[in-house]
């Protein structure tokens, strides 16, 4: 079909931001759609400068268009002006990259990583031109798919979903190409086809999830969920996730896409492992990529270099969920500041543009000790502006509840290292909200906070510290999805205490999320299938880019939930009981529910767990359920120890660059 | 990605023995000129600058840094073109660490495949030490304008309606404020003509002290006319009062940097 850009080009100069939608990044591919492929439309549900850097849709985009039987375009929510000028100049959904219509695809698949994202989905399926609820579709309307974290639970949006696949996505989406094209030229050859069977053949697919082909009961008193269950043959009673063994195998993105407009993470972007055992006990990330799998380090090379190269960027981060714990993180290092982007020919590059000194490196970790600052200091020799570290509880016995075992000593001998070599901005991330916390946990938030300020008094004249507190959100296959989230009224409150803690601290800046939006995360973080009518609803009520802090509205969500009878009691605030069936038990992320449990208890007992890439195993399911063992290069513990012993407490995340992580909320578009 | 040659030693030797022809030079400042056509004029004049950054690295060029804190690239924009028009006629000076050795006349293709698409490097040349910054040296562009809304008798008699006027006075922003003045000095020449069917203005206006911006001109021409396409075709600069181009366009002249040089 033709492009719509004739007619879009006609309306971009009325809206903001106009170089988001018309593609042509480096690395963009404009694919010639052949007949019998099967057309994905990848999508991220919020704008494209948060949209554009996912490197799972990335990934996923140059895999799929490497396949004889699959191509691959991008799409990303239209902001609301140019959202309204479509709807009303009749202009559907489109591809950045040949801005064909979305109907002329296939799959549209989207990215949801964020809970506040998914009044966004509604609305692009709908401005797509398919009706929003699986149900409602025929053969030709388009298969919509979702992945990402989020989707570890995705009851709320299931009735909008024809599939979902849970974890890994690089095997997968070729396996979903594969099955579906044979049904697609049926379709096309005008054979008589349903939308069931589309169904069926997406269910045969390890790790792919067909909501519509289970149930959900609920007790009729209580509403309170009783089972999901499988109402066809094809359905499995539990959907295991997909986890790639060798992350060396898919060296991918190989071609990262260059904005040719300001994205957040507007860098190079290499992912040197995935998975993580600190056992961090509120992190979803850290529990639902098990087990780690490292990236050979000269690959990592490779791919920074010839990234750089490539690219043109002089940022390069080294992305995983705590990249100090790499096995080969101080060569690689080393050979990215020392030179490492030498020409493939050996050409000397001593005052060239691109010398060693002109790159710089952000990476995170979880680590704070003498070889995390170390570290720092070799990757920021010019840049010494700030430096983040994320203790997330205030005390060590909330430390210990968090599974986050820090002392004080370690916090303050790091920052007193970092302002003594230079650094002079200090970041601290925290939560508020935990088990088991009290006052006196939330106070000695302010208390690190002022201490910190008196260590950078003596190194300079006046050090600053930001501290930013977020309200924790229980999340799925965590040791944590039973607590019973804080109320709005009690974060606030929280967050007050510490306003007042810390009104005379003039050092200290203290940020925070908006309770608000903390809890109508909570609502659908763990919701069920009766979320799908209250978030048709709030988007019915024009509540999109809930994201957003100038969009968020949470009284639409209240009153969307009045009107159908659902309460933020029973949905965010209750605590949850053991024998109770959670929304996402037939989804697995490999982790034994009762590891979980155990964890929940040693939790609330104040038990610390060590790292099990270099102790005994716990057994928490992830590495025996796949076959797989923890991919490290060196099989002896970094140097500062393993976490969680409490004989050697010394990891605390640290954040290293120079540029702060984007954040949409509280940003503009 | 042979046509670059870098020296990083300074050889005074060889400075003063340079050909003058086309050919390696050691240079301290060159002038870029490119065009910015289609889809990419949806970009911003501060999304184009960050382009030419990761163009000029991808190149290997050397380009000089700043001090201090936190260096950047040294490069200097001429006057912003407003998101969403084309143009013919984009200018660039980069400063080059010293004693680097460009040759002007292969530097376009090269540059040009390091660029998205929709951006074309057109000519390169020396910038000799002394030459006033772009930004100050640039007086009046030359624009084309397609007006929607207004056929072509309608546009001409406008047209000539403005250039009788004595003055004409408009509200505008200046630095976020209204304000409202005598626009008249910054329209220079104003055309109506026919090309291929399609109604054009083919106009001239002032650069300097906020001039006249394609979007106002298209404002004081009714309410009735709505700008379609805008593409700036040249800027000038005014030396002794002789009217140029700060390089000119490759085509159909020859050797433009040797032009440039001469100047």
């Amino acid at each position: 079909m033709a492009s719509v850009w004739p007619a879009l080009e006609a309306i971009l100069p009325r809206v903001a931001k106009p170089a988001r939608y018309i593609g042509g990044e480096d690395g963009s591919q404009e694919p010639e759609h052949l007949p019998g492929q099967v057309a994905w439309l990848l999508a991220y549900p919020d704008t494209y400068e948060i949209g554009l850097p996912n490197q799972g849709l990335q990934i996923l985009y140059e895999i799929l268009n490497e396949r004889d039987d699959a191509v691959a375009e991008r799409t990303y929510a239209p902001w609301t002006d140019l959202d309204e000028l479509l709807r009303a100049e009749g202009i559907p959904l489109f591809s950045v990259d040949t801005h064909r219509a979305a109907g002329d695809f296939d799959i549209l698949a989207f990215n949801v990583s964020a809970e506040l994202t998914y009044t966004n989905l509604l609305a692009m399926v709908d401005l797509a031109g398919c009706p929003v609820r699986s149900a409602d579709r025929t053969p030709h309307d388009l298969i919509i798919g979702a992945g990402g974290h989020c989707t570890y639970n995705p009851e709320p949006i299931a009735a909008f979903l024809d599939f979902v696949v849970l974890g890994d996505g690089e095997e997968a989406v070729g396996e979903i190409s594969a099955a579906l094209q044979p049904w697609k030229q049926a379709r096309d050859r005008g054979e008589p086809v349903t939308r069931a069977e589309v169904h069926e053949i997406l269910a045969g697919i390890t790790g792919v999830y067909v909501p519509s082909l289970y149930e959900a009961e609920h007790d009729p008193v209580t509403g309170i969920l009783g089972e999901t269950r499988p109402i066809h043959p094809a359905a499995v009673p539990e959907v295991e996730k997909r986890t790639i063994a060798d992350l060396g195998a898919w060296p991918y993105p190989r071609n990262q896409l260059v904005p040719l407009t300001e994205v957040v993470h507007d860098r190079l972007n290499v992912e040197v492992f995935r998975g993580c055992t600190r056992g961090c006990r509120f992190c979803q990330a850290g529990m639902i990529t098990r087990p780690v799998r490292e990236r050979p380090a000269d690959q990592v090379r490779t791919m920074v270099q010839d990234g750089l190269r490539r690219t043109g960027y002089d940022e390069v981060a080294l992305t995983s969920l705590s990249t100090a714990d790499f096995s080969g993180i101080e060569s690689v290092v080393g050979s990215i500041v020392n030179g490492g982007n030498s020409g493939p020919d050996g050409e000397a590059d001593g005052g060239m543009g691109c010398g060693p000194t002109d790159i710089s490196v952000s990476l995170p970790s979880l680590r704070v000790d003498a070889f995390t600052v170390g570290i720092a200091a070799e990757i920021q020799k010019a840049r010494r502006t700030g430096l983040t570290f994320a203790p997330e509880g205030g005390t060590w016995r909330m430390r210990q509840v968090i599974n986050k075992l820090i002392s004080e000593d370690d916090l303050y001998a790091a920052v007193e290292s970092a302002y003594s070599q230079g650094w002079r901005r200090m970041k601290l991330y925290f939560l508020i909200g935990l088990p088991t916390e009290t006052d006196e946990d939330t106070l000695g938030i302010a208390e690190l906070a002022r201490n910190v300020v008196a260590i950078g008094k003596k190194h300079h004249k006046n050090p600053s510290v930001t501290v930013s507190v977020g309200g924790f959100v229980p999340k799925p296959f965590t040791p944590f999805q039973w607590f019973g989230q804080n109320t709005r009224e009690e974060l606030h409150r929280k967050v007050n205490l510490l306003r007042d803690a810390t009104r005379r601290d003039h050092g200290v800046q203290l940020k925070w999320h908006d309770p608000k939006a903390t809890t109508v995360e909570g609502i659908m973080s763990r919701g069920d299938r009766r979320l799908a009518a209250v978030i048709e609803d709030v988007w019915r009520h024009g509540g999109t880019f809930q994201e957003w802090s100038e969009k968020f509205d949470l009284q639409l969500w209240l009153d969307a939930l009045e009107r159908n009878g659902l309460t933020v009691e029973e949905l965010v605030y209750r605590h949850r009981t053991e024998d109770e069936t959670l929304a996402w038990d037939h989804l697995s992320a490999g982790l034994h529910k009762d590891f979980l449990w155990q964890d929940w208890r040693d939790a609330l007992d104040e038990v610390g767990l060590e790292d099990c890439r270099w102790t005994p195993c716990y057994d928490c399911g992830a590495c025996t359920g796949y076959g797989i063992e923890h991919v490290v290069a060196n099989a002896t513990p970094p140097a500062g120890g393993s976490q969680g012993t409490g004989q050697s407490p010394s990891a605390v995340p640290v954040m290293l660059g120079a540029k702060p992580v984007g954040e949409p909320v509280g940003a503009t578009p | 990605m042979t046509a670059i040659e870098i020296e990083t030693e300074i050889d005074a030797a060889e400075t003063e023995t340079a050909p003058k022809g086309p050919g390696p030079l050691q240079l301290v400042k060159i002038r870029i000129r490119f065009s910015k056509l289609g889809k990419i004029r949806f970009t911003s004049h501060r999304d184009v600058a960050r382009i030419w950054e990761r163009a000029l690295r991808r190149v290997q060029l050397p380009v000089a840094r700043s001090q201090g804190f936190s260096p950047r690239p040294k490069l200097h924009f001429g006057l912003a073109l407003s998101t969403g028009h084309e143009s013919l006629a984009e200018y660039l000076d980069v400063d080059l660490v010293e004693g680097t050795t460009v040759d002007l006349a292969s530097l376009p293709d090269l540059l040009t495949p390091a660029l998205p698409r929709g951006l074309t490097a057109t000519v390169a040349g020396e910038v000799p030490p002394g030459t006033p910054s772009l930004q100050h040296a640039v007086t009046s562009s030359r624009w084309e304008i397609e007006v929607g809304g207004l056929d072509l008798p309608t546009l001409a008699a406008r047209s000539e309606v403005l250039l009788a006027a004595p003055e004409l006075v408009m509200t505008r922003q200046r630095k976020g404020k209204d304000v409202t003045e005598d626009v008249r000095a910054h329209l220079h020449h104003l055309q109506a003509v026919d090309r291929d069917g399609v109604p054009l203005l083919v106009t001239e206006l002032g650069a300097q002290n906020r001039g006249l911006r394609p979007s106002e001109l298209i404002a004081l021409l009714g309410e009735d006319a709505l700008a379609a396409r805008v593409c700036r075709t040249h800027q000038f600069t005014e030396h002794d009062g002789v009217r140029t181009e700060p390089l000119e366009a490759p085509d159909p002249t020859p050797a433009p940097h040797a032009q440039v040089r001469a100047s």
